[in-house]
């Protein structure tokens, strides 16, 4: 199984969709994401599963809504502009308890923006983005075999905290064409007794997010809040490398961090001790591991294709001494390492 | 009056349907709502699908619908309930999803998801409320609210140079080729009320029999928003609203036909 296949961002999160055993998916085309929804129309079908081409991205959230909710695994992959018209629907899955895996392979904003990739739509992704209080699980995938492993993980965690996962990728990373080792297919699904599968022998299911009494309300929302405490304690993911070390850290996800890479190889040849952590739940954030980190390092950098948006939980989790800079595009550019080794240059001289 | 010999008197002639719950209406006395309610749980007694009945609950005076019923149900989102229909039954074909909206619902902030899901011909069921109004919001003009009529966003009637007309739902939806059955009804008099329910029965027939989307208008009164007395609201019904809405069957195709020729009334 280890044989390697070129293959896609795009269509790695597609083959990994199935290979998790997503049931149904509901889709609109933009770009830069469009391969996707068009590779599931093929694939769906095949596999004897369900696709609907919507006729909005909220049509699209509301089937997921409905498919996860009678028991499915279900998703929806979209970019930056339909990302916010899902909004609400994450809303009310979040508040329904609703388990679903929402893609959003970000491009070049506000606005319309472009087709290029970037990172603008992070703080919509990990701070909520829709109304209420509520957290969805994001991955940041920095591979296409990530992009694979990533919407299977999704799937797994959606099913086990039973609330809608983000997969956060750039448009870069969509387009990008690696090699992938294909993984072997998801057999075994969780059983869902909450799930609306008709009143059969049971007492009836109900599932909602809504009181008519705030004081009915208040004690669903607390039970909301352990189990995003619970995620906060469990799932934390991120990767360091070269941190032993490292004077400088740089801090990245995504396209970015690839960037990163290159520019810290760059940096190592002419003998400046830079590192890289890369959080890969960006929520829950890798707050500790970064603090920690902290106690020893306190020159960071945040590569970012966004204004200033990641570097805001970087700062959150550091501890005070700690110095930190951005070097980012966004509007849809790339960054290039030589940039990145510019800004590390200018730090470490 | 002929004296009930015991036998008959013994007789069962009224009661809650076994689909529904032991539970009082939340809504207004007088309000349409609750009599569609009921129709819906008979017929759901009488096709046996309280099992495989799937409660799709929209936002407006009935967003707590799934309360009533004995089956499994489920809110959406205002206006997106036939999106979440869609998906229930195209990932399960064997359970019978029913949407119930409001006209605020359907034919304003979720007009998009009832017009596609009855292009693309789902097979999934939607009562429809239309009383004219925003009833839960407090009386707000509706997408159906009359020409010159009060709502609390037109205090001095809904004029057309601002507010446009009034849409009619059956008549838009039924020429769109995956729509199977559409029937408008009312509840405004014991006889209209048993056609009501007919009407129902027909739809969910349709959805069983896997021949498309089926839709039933009720036009139903909200005394309350419409500020008069229960009994005159069926009267304003009649006077104001079916002139505008009349009542009928705006879509059966052939196989439809053939169905209700098959069980007649039963
Ligand atoms: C996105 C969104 N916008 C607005 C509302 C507020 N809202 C709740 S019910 C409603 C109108 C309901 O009217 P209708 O569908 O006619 O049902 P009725 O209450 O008359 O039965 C509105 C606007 C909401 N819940 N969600
Ligand atoms: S406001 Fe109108 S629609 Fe709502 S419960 Fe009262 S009478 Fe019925």
């Amino acid at each position: 199984m280890s044989e390697k296949t070129l293959m896609a961002g795009n269509i790695a999160i597609a083959e990994g969709a199935i290979l998790a055993h997503c049931q149904a998916y509901f889709g609109y085309p933009i770009t830069p994401q469009n391969e996707l929804l068009e590779h599931m129309s093929k694939r769906m079908p095949e596999e004897g599963r369900v696709f609907v081409q919507t006729e909005s991205e909220l049509a699209a959230i509301n089937m997921v809504y409905g498919a996860a909710a009678s028991g499915c695994r279900a998703m929806t992959t979209t970019s930056s502009p339909g990302f916010s018209l899902q909004q609400e629907g994450l809303s009310y899955m979040a508040g329904a308890e609703i388990p679903a895996v929402v893609v959003n392979v970000m491009r070049g904003g506000p606005g319309l923006g472009d087709i290029g990739g970037a990172q603008g739509d992070y703080f919509q992704a990990v701070k909520g983005g829709g109304h209420g209080d509520y957290h969805l699980i994001t991955l940041a995938p920095s591979s296409v075999q990530e992009m694979m492993d990533f919407a299977m993980l999704a799937f797994e965690l959606a099913d086990k905290y039973r609330n809608p996962v983000i997969l956060l990728p750039d448009g870069f990373l969509g387009q990008a064409i690696e090699p992938v080792v294909m993984r072997p297919p998801v057999t075994k699904l969780p059983e869902k007794p909450w799930a609306i599968t008709g009143a059969r022998g049971r007492p009836k299911n109900i599932i909602n997010s809504f009181a008519m009494d705030p004081v009915d309300y208040q004690p669903h929302v607390a039970l909301l809040r352990q189990k995003f405490q619970r995620i906060k304690q469990n799932e934390v993911r991120y990767e360091g490398i070269n941190l032993d070390d490292a004077a400088l850290v740089m801090v990245a996800y995504g396209s970015a961090f690839r960037s990163a890479m290159t520019a810290m190889q760059m940096a190592r040849q002419a003998g400046l001790k830079v590192g890289i952590f890369r959080p890969i739940t960006l929520f829950p954030f890798p707050v500790a591991p970064l603090s920690n980190l902290s106690q020893k390092v306190k020159s960071f950098l945040v590569v970012e294709l966004s204004l200033g948006q990641l570097i805001e939980d970087v700062r959150l989790s550091l501890s005070a001494e700690a110095k930190v800079e951005l070097v980012n595009q966004f509007g849809g550019v790339p960054i290039s390492a030589d940039e990145i080794l510019e800004a590390i240059e200018k730090i470490m001289k | 009056m002929a004296r009930l010999n015991s036998k008959e008197a013994e007789t069962i002639l009224y009661q809650r349907p076994e689909s529904m719950e032991a539970r009082p209406f939340h809504f207004c006395p007088g309000c349409g709502h609750g009599i569609v309610f009921r129709l819906v749980g008979e017929v759901i007694d009488e096709l046996k699908i309280r099992e495989r009945a799937i409660c799709v609950a929209s936002i407006g005076c009935s967003v707590n619908s799934y309360e009533y019923f004995k089956c499994d149900g489920l809110e959406s989102a205002h206006g997106r309930a036939p999106a979440v229909a869609t998906a229930i039954k195209r990932c399960h074909p064997d359970l019978v999803p029913f949407t119930y909206q409001g006209d605020g619902d359907l034919a304003a902030i979720g007009t998009a998801e009832i017009v596609h899901a009855c292009a693309r011909g789902e097979n999934i069921t939607t009562i429809f409320v239309n009383n004219a109004i925003y009833g839960m919001t407090g009386g707000q003009m509706a997408p159906t609210t009359l020409l010159d009529m009060y709502s609390t966003s037109t205090t001095a009637g809904r004029k057309s140079a601002l507010a446009g007309y009034p849409i009619r739902v059956c008549e838009m939806l039924s020429t769109l080729e995956g729509t199977a059955y559409i029937a408008r009804v009312t509840v405004n008099s014991p006889a209209a009320v048993r056609k009501a329910k007919q009407a129902i029965k027909l739809a969910f027939r349709t959805q069983l029999a896997n021949l498309g989307m089926s839709l039933v208008e009720v036009l139903s009164p909200c005394p309350t928003n419409w500020r008069v007395e229960p009994v005159k609201a069926m009267d304003w019904l009649a006077e104001h609203m079916l002139p505008q809405y009349p009542l009928g069957e705006y879509k059966v195709i052939e196989a439809v036909a053939a169905l209700k020729k098959e069980v007649g009334n039963a």
